[in-house]
């Protein structure tokens, strides 16, 4: 199994049933497809609407329907249409149980960035701060080493960040690591065939190993 | 009560020099396309552009940018729409950026009569740099303040003669805000209807937000 998909099988195993749950662009839209048949979670999608469903194709596809990257999406039962100002009540209000992000550095101190590399394009941060700021549990979902081979988990993001202290869980194809405020990054999970030093090395941050530590299974 | 229907042309002859516009949609949808489109044809000039995305390759917003007609953008995302990164490189226009939450909230704020309000979004981040830091119940806040634009392109699919808007589906976005935080709204529409002929129930926005509307 690649990376991303053991990392996305993972993350799916996190929601319990009937959470509210915002996917960020990219990998973590991916969980959408690995989600327990025994649960059931209501997708949101912060232009506006509860109950996302899988994508549109031919003629199921609505132009005023679409979620947040864009994407021609349908709708499941029970689902609502709302303006950007509820949707980010939703968001900023607790109402989602959980997001799922993607990351270019996560520190110790559940420090996130993700939004803006200095002197490179810079897009915005559309969405990114409200959601981890108000979403119950920040999940972030993402390769342990950017593309470079260095540690994206570090001691202090040097990036400009997208949110302070509000990291709860970080998911790597190495392992799953809880911040815990106030004492740092705590290791839950390892995945099989990785060692202690291994995570180790990978990683700038301090990371404590959990007294009950699992291996992690998808 | 005089007749809000009005041609592309006279419509978009609302906005002036320097104004400040709003502009609805999310991505592609909910774009008032028509409105912005008649715009870059004009020769109005040093506008101030509010819109959460500045639209994408395929939207007008995007030829309105590559037209020089825009000073300033306001914006969350700018990644659909090149032109807009290619000003905050070049600083041919100023380029500010919220968060998205807190951009509609600005504009709902601005639209709702209020003086601002207080948002934990961006604490710690480069989006508090020169806001005022409130502290309520321990809780450290930004002070965020309104927004209110001369004039707002916003689209819908229905409208009845007295400015009622039906808007269907996530093209509510920003339209349904940018309806409350201007001086003279315009609606871009596919169909206009009698007066009651749209349930009052499935109103989206109340026809007394809305001062022109252009069938397209």
């Amino acid at each position: 199994m690649e990376s991303r998909e053991f990392i996305a099988r993972r993350v799916a195993r996190e929601f319990r049933d009937g959470d509210v749950v915002n996917l960020g662009i990219g990998m973590p839209t991916m969980v959408a497809n690995y989600i327990p048949e025994d649960i059931s979670v209501i997708l949101q999608s912060e232009n506006g609407l509860l109950g996302l469903g899988p994508r549109a194709e031919g003629a199921r596809i609505d132009e005023n329907i679409i979620d947040a990257g864009g994407g021609y999406v349908t709708v499941l039962k029970g689902a609502s249409f709302f303006d950007s100002a509820v949707s980010f009540g939703i968001i900023r209000g607790g109402h989602v149980d959980a997001t799922v992000l993607g990351a270019l550095e996560v520190d110790q101190e559940g420090n996130l960035a993700s939004w803006m590399v200095p002197g490179k394009k810079v897009t915005g941060m559309g969405g990114a701060m409200d959601l981890v700021t108000g979403a119950k549990k920040v999940i972030i979902s993402m390769e342990h080493l950017n593309k470079k081979g260095e540690p994206k988990i570090l001691r202090k993001c040097r990036l400009p960040l997208t949110a302070r202290g509000q990291v709860d869980l970080i998911v790597t194809e190495m392992a799953v690591i809880a911040h815990r405020p106030g004492s740092g990054l705590e290791v839950l999970e390892i995945a099989p065939g990785i060692t202690r030093d291994d995570l180790i090395r990978a990683t700038e941050a301090d990371l404590k190993f959990s007294d009950s530590l699992k291996l992690m299974e998808v | 009560m005089k007749s809000k229907i009005k041609d592309l042309t006279e419509a978009v002859n609302i906005v002036k020099n320097g104004d400040t516009l709003m502009v609805g949609g999310f991505l592609q949808c909910g774009q008032p396309q028509h409105l912005v489109g008649a715009l870059t044809k004009t020769d109005v000039r040093d506008l101030t552009l509010i819109s959460t995305d500045t639209g994408t390759m395929e939207t007008s917003n995007h030829f309105l940018l590559k037209s020089g007609k825009v000073i300033r953008i306001m914006a969350s995302y700018i990644g659909g729409n090149p032109e807009a990164g290619n000003f905050l490189m070049t600083g041919d226009a100023e380029v500010l950026l919220f968060p998205q939450g807190t951009l509609a909230e600005k504009i709902r704020a601005g639209g709702a009569g209020l003086g601002g309000f207080l948002s934990p979004v961006g604490i710690g981040t480069v989006v508090e740099e020169g806001k005022q830091k409130l502290t309520v119940d321990g809780k450290e806040y930004l002070l965020e303040l309104p927004l209110w634009a001369n004039v707002a392109f916003i689209k819908a699919d229905k409208a009845d003669k007295a400015g009622n808007l039906r808007i269907h589906g996530s093209a509510r976005n920003f339209n349904v805000l940018m309806a409350t935080a201007a001086d003279h709204v315009v609606a871009e529409v596919s169909e206009i209807v009698e007066t009651g002929e749209i349930d009052p129930d499935d109103v989206n926005v109340p026809g007394v937000f809305v001062d022109t509307l252009v069938k397209i």
